[in-house]
């Protein structure tokens, strides 16, 4: 049980820094914001393994979902500038 | 070139500290003096099953109206710094292609299911995870699915308002009746603490988190409104 | 577990300040910013996390009996609930400006903004 759950955090963790790694590195802006947003949603995953429940349910109402909804509504609005 | 190699060295820097403090960690093997007291008291005195929402709403609710209170500080900047440009531009706006009759007709279907899901959440933020923050959350992405289905529709400000600003005011005034009635302020002990685990049990846990709810919701849908608003021709 | 929780924690803070402090677009910049807060919030919840014990809630599994035995450390939860909640608002405002600043000047590149500088 415990290996289980050791490897599943292995997993995680190398998801998390591989979606870290691509929103650094992303060659469009857009490519990074979704990336952010999966960074999010693997850590609220992992707040479910570190046994806590309530803070895995705001980071993936807030930080995953309406933060990355945030970005594209302004990246909508600035089209056309320069991108990189 | 020389700050790219200063932004290296900041960063090996940090990295020694964290390396440091990761090496050094014992992990605790119990609970300290506060959590102690906060796993021991919880459920006597407040009555409530989730000691999170507890800490949050009673014994550190003067944090949490703190809180709320700079949510309702950013959503006001925001539309301050966005008000402007709105006013400039609302003579142009283009026809947008009609959204899918797949997205009209969910989001028809979903929004009110969303709303009572956030509802749900909030009022049960006593005894499952959940409660006023990711209630409002929720409530808000209710707001967002009406805003892609349909981007030109316009929220009521002055609902949005009065929502947050009743909210607000209830929250403050069930704070101050604890003061009065209770040991102090937003003490929830107004109400009875009835049976431990019922849905109207915890005292005014459940009533201040659903208002804190209401605020966070409102405050979340005003920002999102208030980007949306900048929408241009 | 909790060991592998906060090394991705500080990982995931440098990757994000590296980005922050290099990139020049606003935009990844404030990307950037927002993984090392989820990285900040990573580390603190690992710091309250206890090997074999249970989340902070009590129901028929943990009674309030057993409570001090059984739960983990309710208050790094309280404390990044709020600091979530915060952190959106921050972004929100940092995106504002982000938007602002592309319309006074029509980029969104922080090294061609020089008014402050001399």
């Amino acid at each position: 049980m415990s290996m289980v759950l050791i490897a599943i955090a292995t997993l995680l963790t190398i998801a998390m820094i591989g979606a870290a790694w691509v929103t650094i590195r992303a060659k469009k802006v857009a490519t990074a914001m979704l990336a952010a947003g999966l960074v999010s949603l693997f850590a609220s995953v992992m707040f479910l393994f570190l046994a806590a429940p309530d803070v895995a349910m705001t980071e993936a109402a807030i930080g995953s979902g309406l933060t990355t909804f945030l970005f594209f509504f302004v990246l909508g609005r600035v089209r056309g500038g320069s991108d990189d | 070139m020389i700050r790219n190699f200063a932004v290296f060295l900041l960063l090996l820097g940090l990295g020694a500290i964290f390396l440091h403090l990761l090496d050094g960690y014992v992990p605790a093997s119990e609970l300290n003096q506060t959590a102690r007291y906060y796993a021991e008291h919880t459920a006597q005195d407040l009555g409530a099953a989730n000691i999170v929402t507890a800490i949050i709403v009673t014994y550190r609710g003067l944090d949490t109206l703190g809180e709320v209170t700079v949510l309702f500080l950013a959503s006001t900047i925001i539309g301050m710094v966005l008000a402007q440009g709105s006013k400039r531009q609302r003579a142009l706006q283009r026809k947008l292609p009609a959204s899918g009759e797949l997205l009209t007709t969910g989001s028809r279907l979903l929004v009110p299911l969303i709303l009572l899901f956030g509802a749900y959440v909030f009022v049960n933020g006593h005894l499952t995870p959940g409660g006023g923050f990711q209630g409002g959350a929720i409530i808000a992405s209710a707001a967002l699915l009406v805003l892609l289905t349909d981007p030109l529709k316009r929220f009521s400000h002055k609902l949005i308002a009065l929502v947050e600003s009743i909210s607000g005011l209830v929250f403050v005034g069930v704070g101050v009746l604890g003061m009065l009635l209770a040991g102090g302020f937003l003490d929830n002990r107004i109400l009875p603490t009835g049976e431990f685990g019922a849905l109207f049990s915890a005292g005014a846990i459940p009533l201040i988190y659903s208002f804190v709810g209401l605020k966070v919701g409102a405050e979340f849908t005003s920002m999102l409104t208030n980007l949306a608003e900048t929408e241009k021709s | 577990m909790d060991w592998i929780a906060m090394a991705t924690g500080f990982i995931l803070i440098l990757m994000g300040l590296y980005g922050a402090l290099t990139e020049r677009n606003i935009l990844r910049i404030i990307v950037s910013f927002t993984v090392a807060n989820t990285g900040v919030n990573l580390v603190l919840v690992a710091v309250g996390y206890m090997h074999g014990r249970t989340a902070p809630i009590l129901d028929k599994t943990v009674p309030v009996a057993e409570a001090v035995a059984r739960i983990i450390d309710p208050v790094p939860q309280a404390l990044v609930l709020t600091a979530i909640v915060i952190g959106l608002g921050v972004t929100a405002m940092m995106l504002t400006y982000a938007y602002k600043l592309y319309e006074e000047k029509g980029t969104l590149d922080v090294s061609k903004c020089r008014d402050l500088k001399w």
